[in-house]
């Protein structure tokens, strides 16, 4: 078919690089979901004012904390700033899920997928971009705000405490805390959480209406059925090791003791090592890489809802 | 050059036949009209050229498969689906910038120029915008955009007559060129009549008119019959019969045109008219009932 090849040798011409194409689709997402970084900015203000509040009696605290010594000292000291990091970290988590659900969705509500699809820009492309947000994204950007507000939280109290004779520089490992916040952050909630978020995008790209529903659901039935038919939970149990836990616990463990503790060593599990290398975070990317493809499939034949 | 190319073009929603083996081909530099009554597959077959619906049978547009390659056969073809699909979150700048980002044929500059001679600021959101004004920004940035198959599909879907008009004389005065192709679903026929170089029927998901504006012109004529040629004017065959303030009016096609002027008035019909007389023609019982009352 001769026509064809003259037709098409004009546009190959003018193509446009896939790393191009993905920057932009990633703009636009950043453009549609101002949430995605005002939250976490609102959210750090609020921990800095209430901060700034409780210093009040900061060196009362701290002699208290020096008294008690070792690493109920260090525990004592690191409190606020684990405090501040987890519920960033909560913030975001939230955002993500939000913003999953809706990044496939939103656009065949509103008809403006019909938009998208007019741009010479594939499902692959799309998908991958709105993919990037919760898997790459979101963990840089709450690491990079935890991190300010950290320091700013450690401007104020040393402010504070001049004239004391007290310091916190000294008393906190800044260094660990903000590579173990880093390594949480980014292996952990991007790609230990991977599936989750691609479970999400599936969900979003599946639903006709309330992905919520849909994302939420079918996991509670699955587990529900278990638990009537067999008397166990081990799929319940493989969630929640998703969700609380590192890979630590690759099989069910009920009595998971690591997943939530108030220090910033606690909050993670495992080295960054040890999840690299465990199969439990390949598995979950398979999942997601499949959950991806589908989302991809879907959105290409589903048109507006 | 075919632009588009169908060959038993078929689609199903369950038992729903939208598009029923529709044949197609379409040049390059036609400015082309695709008329129907609601539900009659106009959206479904506008779908199914832009790759956005599967389809069973044989579909090229500019040489592409759509549903298989609509990435890249958008390089090439811009739409605009219907008024409303532009994301009320976006900003005309950001509308800019990302479709200079990711549009190889998108020229800024262009899009600006014509942004200019309206009233939208490039700071203000789609939300913000009256309905009108979005479809406006739509042209502009369409417009902007050097493809060469241009898909509307009810462009001008509630807007007003003002915008209606400006619609059509930005796209005539500022787009169109020879090689450009522009196909237009529409149900507001009277605007668009003076524009297009062909026309295409649909019906119950069946292309039942397909002619250029020149062969409607030499074949199809309407005539204002005399109240006593009618008994013989009928013998001719019209097409369609009604009546226009108390005249008869016929539509006959391929009939010579002396014999008709004999039997009075002869004028090229209007596409609405000739809409009527195929597409209504081809539901007697409720067409005579309206004309009869």
């Amino acid at each position: 078919m001769s026509t064809t090849t003259t037709h098409a040798a004009p546009s190959a011409a003018a193509t446009i690089s896939t790393g191009r194409l993905l920057y932009w689709s990633v703009q636009r997402e950043l453009w549609e979901h101002r949430s995605l970084y005002v939250a976490p900015l609102a959210v750090a203000a609020l921990i800095l004012v209430g901060f700034t509040i409780g210093l009040v009696d900061l060196p009362a605290k701290l002699r208290t904390a020096a008294a008690a010594g070792g690493m109920e000292q260090r525990a004592l000291v690191e409190q606020p700033y684990t405090f501040a990091a987890l519920l960033l970290m909560g913030t975001t988590f939230v955002i993500g899920v939000f913003y999953c659900l809706d990044a496939l969705y939103g656009e065949r509500r509103d008809r403006s997928v019909l938009f998208w699809k007019s741009l010479p820009v594939s499902d692959v492309t799309t998908v991958l971009a709105k993919a990037c947000v919760p898997l790459f994204i979101l963990p840089l950007l709450t690491f990079a705000v935890t991190i300010v507000t950290q320091v700013c939280m450690l401007l104020v109290a040393s402010g504070r405490l001049i004239g004391t004779g007290l310091g916190v520089w000294s008393q906190l490992s800044f260094g660990e805390m903000t590579w173990t916040l880093f390594h949480h952050l980014v292996l952990g909630h991007g790609l230990w959480y991977a599936p989750i978020w691609g479970w999400l995008l599936f969900c979003s790209a599946w639903a006709r209406r309330t992905p919520v529903l849909w994302a939420t659901l079918p996991l509670l039935a699955v587990g529900l059925v278990e638990k009537i038919a067999f008397g166990t939970a081990y799929f319940g149990n493989w969630l929640g090791s998703r969700l609380m836990g590192g890979p630590a616990d690759p099989a069910p463990a009920p009595d998971n003791d690591h997943g939530v503790s108030m220090t910033m060593v606690g909050i993670t599990g495992s080295t960054p090592g040890q999840l690299l290398i465990s199969p439990g975070l390949w598995i979950g990317l398979a999942l997601t890489a499949i959950f991806l493809a589908l989302a991809v499939r879907l959105r290409h034949s589903r048109g507006p809802a | 050059m075919a632009c588009v190319e169908a060959r038993g073009l078929r689609k199903a929603f369950g038992s729903t036949v939208a598009l029923d083996g529709v044949d197609l081909r379409l040049s390059e530099g036609r400015i082309v009209g695709l008329i129907g009554p609601n539900g009659a597959g106009k959206t479904t077959a506008l779908n199914a050229i832009l790759g956005l619906m599967s389809y069973e049978g044989e579909l090229r547009v500019l040489g592409r498969d759509p549903w298989r390659e609509r990435d890249a056969l958008m390089r090439d073809v811009c739409f605009i689906a219907d008024v409303a699909v532009l994301p009320r979150w976006l900003r005309v700048s950001e509308a800019l910038a990302s479709l200079a980002g990711d549009h190889p044929r998108f020229d800024r500059a262009k899009a600006e120029g014509f942004l200019a001679k309206t009233r939208i600021a490039p700071g203000s959101k789609v939300r913000d915008l009256s309905k009108g004004m979005v479809t406006q920004l739509h042209l502009a940035l369409v417009m902007a955009i050097d493809a060469r198959l241009l898909v509307l599909d009810e462009p001008t879907l509630g807007l007003d007559l003002l915008f209606r008009k400006q619609f059509y004389d930005a796209l005539l005065g500022d787009y169109l060129d020879l090689n450009r192709t522009v196909l237009l679903a529409t149900h507001q026929v009277d605007e668009i009549e003076h524009v297009l170089t062909d026309l295409l029927f649909i019906d119950r998901g069946r292309i039942v008119f397909n002619h250029t504006m020149e062969e409607v012109e030499a074949d199809y004529q309407e005539v204002l019959v005399r109240p006593e040629k009618v008994a013989e004017a009928r013998t001719l065959q019209p097409l369609h019969e009604r009546d226009s303030l108390g005249r008869t009016v016929m539509l006959f096609a391929g009939a010579s045109r002396e014999r008709l002027v004999s039997l009075g008035e002869v004028r090229t019909p209007t596409v609405a008219d000739l809409f009527l007389a195929v597409v209504g023609g081809a539901q007697p019982a409720a067409a005579r009932e309206g004309a009869a009352r």
